[in-house]
């Protein structure tokens, strides 16, 4: 997903002149095309979120359209007063890049954990946020933004994430892309979860349990729209992120369900409020919370054996 | 504009100030009346600047010192950005003017601040915009000597001077008094000049109320090629009016009636 970012950006760099991006001493030889090809556009603010994004907001109010690229936690929390004021009072379009979206650092431990950041993102005033759900998304995610304009945070997962897109795809800020139609639980996912939840469809599948699969990249502004389509068709619906349980997908989502009074029945696959206590990589973390196929299979099926 | 005009727009603006305070019945009228003559220097002689259609390569100023805007305001109006009048409606239900300045809240207003520490990174940001498009116009931004407590703002100062801004001009109102007291009584702000020369800028002290010295300084900028400049101008908080200058109390305090027609006598607006 990281390497799909930075090309999508190089290639977008070559016709948009605006394009700047500033990396906050992250992401050795990942930008060294960018910077080959528009050195004056590749900024190295330096271990220094908070000038960075203050600087890019001077770029944006100046016509740049930059984008700020470090590991998520530290270019949404370590500077979210500046994302704030400078850059979202200001609807400035920069965009904020977080690699490493919930336990992609893993083993670097909770300093390095992203599970509060699409919460904290999406309270924003003016704020998007994207989370795609493999490279074809991620891709599809940096044009529909610079499209878009404003400001937008745009998180990344880390890099080997499986496609599960066969081609490009292309979405506008807002839209979902349904991958696979079923009529008995609607798994509505953002972010680096998609094939996840991909493979719980599939093991469902194989229980007799036909799930619709909607991959919905943008978190704000929600497509609510969906998400009312799947409360009255299937009634039974489950997010799936790797986020906190609390402020994120899910809760956007069932703040949606509840808004509207729909009758649907919600699930929130995601991790628990809580620090991870043991080290572990990303699969490791995945299993402790339940974040597998497996174990959201078995629990999804659980749960709608049990609903009335 | 020779001297005597500046020191008149001076008086102006400090008046215009006392008014909105008591009006407002809001705060910081010290920290506002601290900054009038580096104001007066920037919008009278040394930016050029248009205020009536504006342009790309017009010069910028950033208040990151955003609890000073009674100052700012009043220069803007009195600089010919918007009608004075418009100053009645500072800190009012309804009002795009308030005690820290909101984008787009009057003509001449493009950055907002409030929070201490965010100015400099962005007038750093606006800087390295104009070089990178080889535009003209220099990024000027007025900061406040306790909003050098932040740690964004030594951040930018690294960032500003690795990247050799020398379009970015900073100025510091060293008045002395943050908000609970002297600032060396709450960290080592002192020395203040050397800490900048040590983070890479060309800087200046100068007396922040001595508007010939303020010209003077300006007129000499950038103050070295590839460095970016600082001034930092000392100067009293509540200049210019004797029951205010140099006091805590009028970080908090709006002057009631008498006291801002005693005001207006001493500043003779």
């Amino acid at each position: 997903m990281r390497n799909a970012f930075v090309r999508a950006l190089t290639d977008a760099a070559a016709t948009d002149p605006r394009v700047v991006l500033l990396t906050g001493d992250l992401g050795f030889k990942l930008f060294d095309e960018f910077a080959a090809c528009y050195p004056g556009r590749f900024v190295n603010v330096g271990v220094a979120e908070a000038t960075m994004a203050g600087v890019a907001a001077g770029l944006a109010l100046a016509g740049k359209r930059p984008f700020i690229y470090s590991i998520a936690p530290f270019v949404t929390l370590r500077c979210y007063e500046q994302i704030r004021d400078d850059i979202c009072y200001h609807r400035a379009s920069v965009v904020v890049v977080g690699v490493g979206g919930g336990y992609s650092y893993g083993p670097n431990g909770p300093t390095h954990h992203a599970l509060e950041d699409i919460a904290v993102m999406r309270v924003l005033p003016h704020m998007t946020v994207i989370c795609p759900g493999d490279p074809a998304e991620t891709v599809a995610a940096v044009h529909a933004l610079l499209a878009h304009g404003g400001p937008a945070y745009l998180r990344l997962g880390r890099a080997g994430e499986p496609s599960v897109h066969e081609g490009p795809v292309a979405f506008r800020v807002g839209e979902s892309l349904v991958i696979r139609e079923g009529g008995d639980v609607t798994l509505l996912s953002t972010g680096n979860m998609l094939a996840t939840t991909l493979a719980a469809a599939d093991l469902l599948a194989r229980r007799g349990i036909a799930c619709e699969v909607v991959s919905m990249p943008t978190v704000k502004p929600l497509d609510v729209d969906r998400i009312d389509v799947a409360a009255r068709t299937t009634r039974f619906l489950a997010t799936v992120e790797e986020h906190s349980i609390v402020g994120g997908f899910g809760s956007a989502v069932a703040e949606q369900l509840a808004a509207s009074g729909a009758a649907g029945r919600l699930w929130r696959f995601a991790a628990p409020d809580l620090f991870s206590s043991t080290c572990g990589d990303q699969a490791y973390q995945r299993r402790m919370c339940g974040l597998t196929p497996e174990a959201i299979a078995d629990r999804l099926a659980a749960l709608l054996a049990a609903a009335p | 504009m020779p001297i005597g005009e500046l020191l008149a727009r001076a008086r102006a603006v400090r008046a215009a100030v006392v008014r909105m305070a008591h009006t407002g019945g809001t705060p910081h009228v010290g920290s506002a009346l601290s900054c009038v003559d580096i104001l007066i220097a920037l919008y009278f002689h040394a930016m050029r600047i248009d205020p009536s259609k504006g342009g790309p390569a017009d010069d910028m100023f950033v208040m990151s010192k955003g609890h000073g805007c009674m100052a700012y305001y009043a220069t803007l109006a009195e600089r010919g950005y918007f009608p004075p009048a418009l100053l009645a409606t500072y800190a009012r239900d309804g009002g795009t003017l308030p005690e820290h300045p909101m984008p787009g809240g009057a003509p001449g207003i493009e950055v907002a601040t409030g929070s201490l520490g965010h100015g400099l990174p962005i007038a750093a940001g606006l800087a390295l915009a104009r070089g990178l498009d080889g535009r003209d116009g220099r990024v000027f931004v007025l900061l406040s000597d306790g909003e050098c407590n932040e740690g964004s703002v030594w951040e930018a100062a690294m960032f500003a001077a690795g990247r050799r801004l020398d379009n970015l001009v900073a100025l510091i109102d060293y008045n002395g008094l943050q908000a609970m007291g002297r600032c060396d009584e709450i960290t080592a702000l002192s020395p203040l000049a050397d800490k900048w020369r040590a983070f890479g800028w060309a800087v200046r002290e100068i007396d922040g109320h001595d508007v010939a010295e303020l010209v003077h300084a300006l007129d000499e900028l950038p103050f070295e090629p590839r460095r970016p400049s600082m001034i930092v101008a000392h100067t009293v908080k509540g200049k210019g009016v004797s029951f205010m200058e140099d006091d805590t109390e009028w970080h908090y305090r709006s002057p009631s009636t008498d006291e801002l027609a005693r005001a207006l006598e001493e500043i003779g607006g």
